[in-house]
C-alpha cells in the first residue's frame, strides 16, 4: 500500500507554457496608499492584469505556449481542464472558451478545477490519471487566475495574476516524465471566499502553521519518504509561493538548497499567482533544465491541501524549449502603474 | 441581444479563422466564401498566424457606451504578413507608442461585455507589440 498516484501508462509533460500581464504594480506603492509606506513588505510587486485580461485570455496565451513547443494538433486534446479562483463566470465554463480559442472542440472535456491556489495541480494530477489509464493520449491542464485582495488587506500586497499550461501525454513523447504524484488534504479553513462576495477572507496566522506548512511539508516528506529519495536527488524544486518568505521556509526545512529553488521562485517579483503561482514556477525551471535533472513540485491551496509531483526532463526538452516565449521573457516585459491605475482595471471604482 | 451572431462569430474572433482560397491561394479574412481575388468559390477554412505590422492607428477617448470601460485604447489598420488587412485595437502598450510598421502579433483579450455585468463576456482578437525573446526560436 502507498500513497503514491502512479499511471498504468508513463506519462509526462510534453508541452509547457506560461503567460504573466506586462503590468507591475510595486508593493510600496500599496504600502504608500495605506500604511505611509511603513512595515515590511512580503514581496517586490506584482503582475497586475490589463483592463482586457481575464482567466480565459491568460489560460488561453499559456496554452498556445504548450501547444506550439508540443508541436500536437490541438484537435489531438481530449481534455482542456483550467483550475482558477477566478473564473469569469459563476456558470459557464471556462474550458470551453480556452477549448474554442485554441481550436480543441468538439471532441474533448472542457471542465473547470477550483481548489483555491491548487486547482492547477489537481487539473494536472488529473490529466496524468486520463492520460496514464489510456483513455485519452492528450490531455491539457492549465491553473491561471487574477486573485483579488481586499483593498489594504495583507493580501493585496501579493494577489496577482498569471498562469501556467501543460499538455500531457505519453512518457515517450515528453519532455519531462512524470515519476509520480502524492495529494495531502485535510478540512482546514485557512482562507476562502463565499458565493457573491468580491475579496476572500482568511485567518491571519491560521494561514502559516496549521494551513500551508501543514500540508506542503507533509506531502514533501510522504513524496520523498515514498519515493525513497532527498532534497539532495533533485536538480530543482517549486513550491507553492503565496509570498517570498514561505516558499523559501519549507525548501529549507526540507534541505533544498537556494541553487535548487532559486530559479523556480517567481513571487518577489510576480506576486502569488494562485493557482499558477508554483506551475509558473515550474515552467521557469523547465526553461532552464537539462535532460537527466529531475524536479520536485509541491503545491498549496487553502482549505486545504497540496499535491507532490515530480519529473525528470529528457532531451525532447533541447528542442521544444525555443519553440515559445521563455517564462522570463514575460517577466523582463514590465511596466509599473500606480495605485490608482490598478484601483480603476480592476474594477475597484464605484462608477453608478 | 445578439448572442447569435457572436456565436456564430466566435472561431473567426477567438483564433482568427479565416480561409484560403484553393484555386489561387490568397488567404481571407474575414472568411466570405468567395476568393475576391480570383472570383471562385474558397470555403476552406484557414487559421492565421496572425503576425503583421501596423499601418495606421488612432485613438479612442470617446468610446462607444460598451468599450468605454477600457477607454482610451488604439485601433489599428493592420497588415497581416499571411495578407489580408484588418482592424483591430491594440494591446499591452504600456509605454510604446505606436508607429507605421510596428510589428505586432495577435492575442485573445476581452473585447467588451454585454448587457454590462449581466451579459456574455465578449472575447477576440487584438493585437499587441511582438514580445520580445531572450532565446530564438
Amino acid at each position: 500500500m502507498t500513497e503514491l498516484l502512479r499511471p498504468e501508462r508513463p506519462v509526462g509533460i510534453v508541452g509547457y507554457g506560461a503567460y504573466i500581464p506586462r503590468y507591475r504594480l510595486p508593493a510600496r506603492e500599496i504600502a504608500r496608499i495605506w500604511t505611509e509606506g511603513k512595515g515590511g513588505l512580503p514581496i517586490r510587486e506584482k503582475a497586475v492584469p490589463g483592463p482586457d485580461e481575464d482567466t480565459v485570455t491568460i489560460a488561453t496565451e499559456a496554452a498556445r505556449n504548450a501547444l506550439a513547443r508540443a508541436q500536437i494538433d490541438p484537435a489531438d486534446l481530449r481534455a482542456v481542464w483550467v483550475g482558477s479562483e477566478s473564473h469569469p463566470y459563476a456558470v459557464k465554463p471556462t474550458g470551453t472558451i480556452v477549448a474554442e480559442a485554441l481550436g480543441a472542440t468538439p471532441y474533448t472535456q472542457a471542465g473547470d478545477w477550483e481548489f483555491a491556489c491548487k486547482a492547477g495541480t489537481e487539473a494536472m494530477v488529473a490529466a496524468f490519471g486520463l492520460v496514464g489509464s489510456r483513455m485519452a493520449d492528450y490531455a491539457l491542464a492549465i491553473g491561471a487566475d487574477t486573485a483579488q485582495g481586499r483593498p489594504g488587506d495583507a493580501l493585496e500586497y501579493t494577489a496577482a495574476a498569471g498562469g501556467a499550461a501543460f499538455v500531457v501525454g505519453p512518457a515517450e513523447n515528453s519532455l519531462a516524465v512524470l515519476e509520480a504524484t502524492l495529494s495531502f488534504v485535510t478540512d482546514t479553513p485557512d482562507f476562502w471566499r463565499r458565493a457573491h462576495q468580491h475579496y476572500p477572507e482568511h485567518g491571519v496566522r491560521f494561514t502559516g502553521e496549521p494551513a500551508y506548512f501543514h500540508h506542503i511539508g507533509n506531502a514533501a516528506r510522504a513524496f520523498l519518504e515514498a519515493t525513497g529519495t532527498t532534497a539532495a536527488d533533485y536538480a530543482y524544486a517549486v513550491f507553492h509561493q503565496p509570498n517570498a518568505k514561505f516558499p523559501q521556509r519549507i525548501a529549507k526545512s526540507l534541505g533544498f538548497t537556494e541553487e535548487q529553488t532559486e530559479v523556480g521562485l517567481l513571487s518577489p517579483v510576480i506576486g502569488n499567482t494562485y493557482s499558477g503561482a508554483a506551475i509558473v514556477g515550474l515552467t521557469a525551471i523547465l526553461d532552464v533544465a537539462q535532460p537527466g535533472d529531475r524536479i520536485l513540485v509541491v503545491s498549496f491551496g487553502s482549505g486545504a491541501g497540496s499535491d507532490a509531483m515530480a519529473f525528470t526532463v529528457t532531451e525532447a526538452i533541447l528542442e521544444r524549449r525555443p519553440l515559445a516565449p521563455a517564462t522570463q521573457d514575460y517577466i523582463r516585459r514590465r511596466t509599473e502603474i500606480d495605485y490608482a491605475t490598478y484601483t480603476r482595471w480592476r474594477g475597484k471604482l464605484v462608477l453608478k | 441581444m445578439e448572442i447569435s451572431r457572436h456565436w456564430r462569430l466566435r472561431k473567426q474572433r477567438y483564433a482568427l479563422e479565416g480561409e484560403v482560397c484553393p484555386h489561387c491561394g490568397a488567404k481571407l479574412f474575414p472568411p466570405r466564401d468567395v476568393c475576391p481575388h480570383c472570383g471562385l468559390e474558397a470555403k476552406q477554412t484557414y487559421t492565421f498566424v496572425g503576425t503583421g505590422t501596423v499601418v495606421s492607428w488612432t485613438t479612442a477617448r470617446q468610446a462607444p457606451e460598451a468599450f468605454a470601460e477600457q477607454a482610451p485604447y488604439v485601433v489599428a489598420l493592420i497588415q497581416l504578413d499571411e495578407g489580408p488587412k484588418l482592424t483591430a485595437q491594440l494591446t499591452d502598450l504600456g509605454d510604446t507608442e505606436p508607429y507605421p510598421g510596428m510589428p505586432v502579433e495577435m492575442v485573445t483579450r476581452k473585447l467588451r461585455s454585454d448587457r454590462e455585468e449581466r451579459g456574455l463576456i465578449l472575447y477576440g482578437y487584438k493585437f499587441r507589440p511582438v514580445l520580445e525573446r531572450a532565446l530564438a526560436e
